[in-house]
């Protein structure tokens, strides 16, 4: 089931009465998102991901704009006969209902020709309670579960009823490091046994990158970029989206596009085309630097990280806006610290300047 | 040593409170089961020395052999039984009918909570009116139009009036008032309990269940009800409590007579059984009656608390 956003609005009256003024929590946004991936709407707190999620559940009224479901109109059709499933933050299991009752509990509500029998519903639940592993757990309460354990109990009700589409809502913000690693791959393994269109939202750009099919970066209720983790990561069409991606972030520095070439501080890093001359912000990715003797950028060096296969050199430089320079190098390349300058040559594909006061990117061309 | 001084210091606080205690609580209690227990005690008579009095269960026996006791104990328990459970039900709809309205929600609230803070003789009063019918029976149409508000009712819409607590009124139509009159007093309490538990329910629940297409009626007995189950635990466990100690609603409608002209005493209760005892001067009679009352609210409870193990979820 595909599903299509048109110009989805929704904005919030003011919580100040006398302002007239309101809050647009989505700003037209647009999105036709294909049959059975897995999206991940990404963005800091406030940015409107989770109003958009309520609104493609229908538990909140979109302002203007409308949703498909496949062909069909749903923007007027009301959450119960949506036909969705729903996993919220803090998971909302009846705290009085056994794992196995939870379960059951959408299949119970079925009307007309959905009806089950009693040995079917069992044969659902029990299903779902199988490919979510939780199978062995079905005659417990949530409070006797770990996180993780009532997550999966969440995903098996939102899933038992075989919805059209599933939502997420921050769907593992609520576990540690350890298992949301190990869940978020199980969400992955889920969404694609079962091909159910998915949209979850998430504030940890990691966990957005690791299991979507295509990521949605919003920002202040405006859709920044939509594409493939990878694509996104490596074509930002804009400096929030670049910064907001990848860890460790990317390095930004003040720098200056002069006579066809792009200048960080004093050091000229790069030849290019097609670009004017003027001020600009720059990115460049941490594993966008090579040692080079001889290499453009001089930076000063401060501290090595040893991570094992990769080392991540951080260093100063006095255009860059952050305190430090990170980048990520080979094990295999000692760094003595104590040298006045590391120099680094750059990767062009992992630099990218954009516009100092737009911050839209500017496209360049290597000479 | 800083400790035994911050003991004493504790029980000084606490010393006040301790001592109404003990004189207004611990003490008639003491004394209830002490004069239960001697054989035709009175104080009038006991003025002689407290000697004169043997120990025995007589009180008890007699007690149990009055009429007037049997038909107090009926009266009480039926009240009870028909009462609590229309009154829970009744309180439980209108809370969640109060929770699920935004505007008017305050004044309604208000008005519900009125019969708590108005004085239960004056509402016993306004409703012996209410189904009042004025005049003898038989002469009282066509001279007369009936004055009380719910004859009028009944008449407008073509049906014929009802005697309700009148002379000659039957004992059914008796307790039919005081049900809807102790109903209608047991709702602002619940109501307020439940709604108080209503309002701490996290509305995600009403969101899943919303998602998953729940019918109206199933979200209130599957959800609403076993997330209310510990109010609704506690407003029936005092609403029997309160139910057994019935007396102040017979007086309010059919005054010290407890009953129609025709039969006086006819809806008298266990309190009031208490009350005439001790007004006739029978202090060891009222004891006894008061330790089988007792004794009858601590069984009906420890049930009550058996019953809700199963079926409340803290």
């Amino acid at each position: 089931m595909k599903i299509v956003l048109q110009n989805l609005t929704k904005a919030f009256p003011s919580r100040n009465k006398k302002s007239s003024e309101e809050v647009i929590a989505v700003n037209n946004f647009n999105f036709e998102i294909p049959d059975g991936k897995l999206i991940g709407l990404l963005g800091p707190s406030g940015c409107g991901k989770s109003t958009t999620l309520y609104m493609i559940s229908g538990l909140q009224k979109p302002t203007s704009g409308r949703i498909f479901f496949g062909d069909d109109d749903v923007t007027e059709l009301s959450t119960e006969n949506r036909g969705i499933g729903l996993v919220f933050q803090n998971y909302a299991l009846y705290p009085h209902m056994t794992v196995k009752q939870n379960i059951l509990f959408p299949l119970q509500n079925l009307k007309g020709e959905d009806k089950l029998t009693k040995e079917q519903m069992l044969e659902r639940a029990y299903q779902a309670a199988k490919l979510v592993q939780i199978d062995q757990l079905l005659d417990r309460k949530p409070s006797e579960l770990s996180g993780g354990q009532q997550q999966r109990v969440a995903i098996a009700r939102a899933l038992v009823k075989m919805p059209r589409v599933l939502l997420l809502d921050e769907p593992l913000s609520n576990l540690d490091a350890r298992l949301r690693l190990q869940t978020r791959e199980e969400i992955r393994r889920i969404q694609q046994e079962t091909k159910i269109t998915t949209v979850f939202v998430t504030h940890d750009q990691e966990e957005a990158m690791s299991i979507s099919d295509m990521i949605v970066v919003m920002k202040t209720g405006i859709v920044q970029q939509i594409g493939k983790p990878q694509d996104v990561y490596d074509d930002p069409a804009n400096l929030f989206v670049a910064k907001f991606l990848g860890t460790p972030p990317i390095n930004v520095f003040e720098g200056q596009v002069k006579g066809g070439k792009l200048y960080i501080g004093s050091d000229a890093v790069l030849e290019l085309t097609n670009v004017a001359d003027q001020p600009v912000t720059v990115g460049i990715r941490p594993e966008g630097f090579l040692l080079d003797d001889n290499g453009p950028l001089k930076c000063k060096p401060v501290n090595v990280e040893v991570m094992g296969r990769d080392v991540s050199v951080v260093s100063t430089h006095e255009a860059s806006s952050n305190p430090f320079v990170r980048s990520i190098i080979n094990a295999d390349n000692k760094i003595d610290i104590g040298q006045e300058f590391v120099r680094y040559a750059i990767k062009p594909h992992k630099i990218f300047i954009f516009n100092k006061e737009t911050e839209e990117r500017i496209y360049f061309e290597v000479k | 040593m800083v400790e035994s001084k911050q003991q004493w210091k504790a029980w000084i606080y606490l010393a006040p409170a301790i001592v109404l205690l003990l004189v207004f609580t611990v003490w008639p209690i003491v004394n209830t089961v002490r004069m239960a227990f001697l054989e035709d005690y009175s104080i009038a008579m006991a003025s002689g020395g407290e000697a004169s009095f043997r120990l025995g269960v007589g009180n008890f026996v007699k007690v149990a052999q009055y009429q007037d006791f049997l038909v107090c104990l009926k009266n009480t328990v039926l009240l009870c039984v028909i009462t609590v459970p229309i009154s829970t039900l009744l309180a439980l709809l209108v809370a969640v009918a109060l929770n699920s309205i935004k505007p008017l929600r305050k004044t309604l609230q208000t008005i519900f909570f009125l019969p708590y803070v108005t004085n239960s003789i004056a509402i016993g009063m306004v409703f012996a009116a209410m189904f009042n019918i004025v005049g003898s029976l038989g002469t009282r149409r066509p001279l007369i139009q009936t004055v009380g508000i719910v004859n009028n009712v009944i008449e407008f819409f073509g049906g014929s009036y009802v005697n309700w607590i009148n002379n000659g009124s039957s004992y059914w139509a008796n307790m039919f008032v005081l049900i809807v009159y102790i109903v209608w007093n047991a709702l602002p309490f619940k109501i307020l309990i439940l709604l108080g538990g209503l309002q701490s329910v996290n509305k995600q629940y009403y969101e899943a269940a919303k998602v998953d297409s729940t019918p109206r009626w199933r979200v209130l007995w599957r959800i609403t009800v076993p997330l209310l189950s510990p109010m609704i635990a506690y407003v029936v466990i005092t609403g029997f409590i309160g139910g057994f100690k019935e007396y102040t609603s017979i007086v309010g409608i059919f005054g010290e007579s407890l009953g129609p002209a025709h039969a006086p005493g006819r809806l008298n209760t266990m309190v009031g059984f208490i009350y005439d005892a001790l007004a006739q001067h029978h202090q060891g009679r009222a004891s006894a009656a008061a330790l089988i009352l007792f004794g009858i609210i601590l069984i009906v409870t420890l049930i009550n608390l058996q019953v809700s193990k199963k079926r409340v979820h803290y």
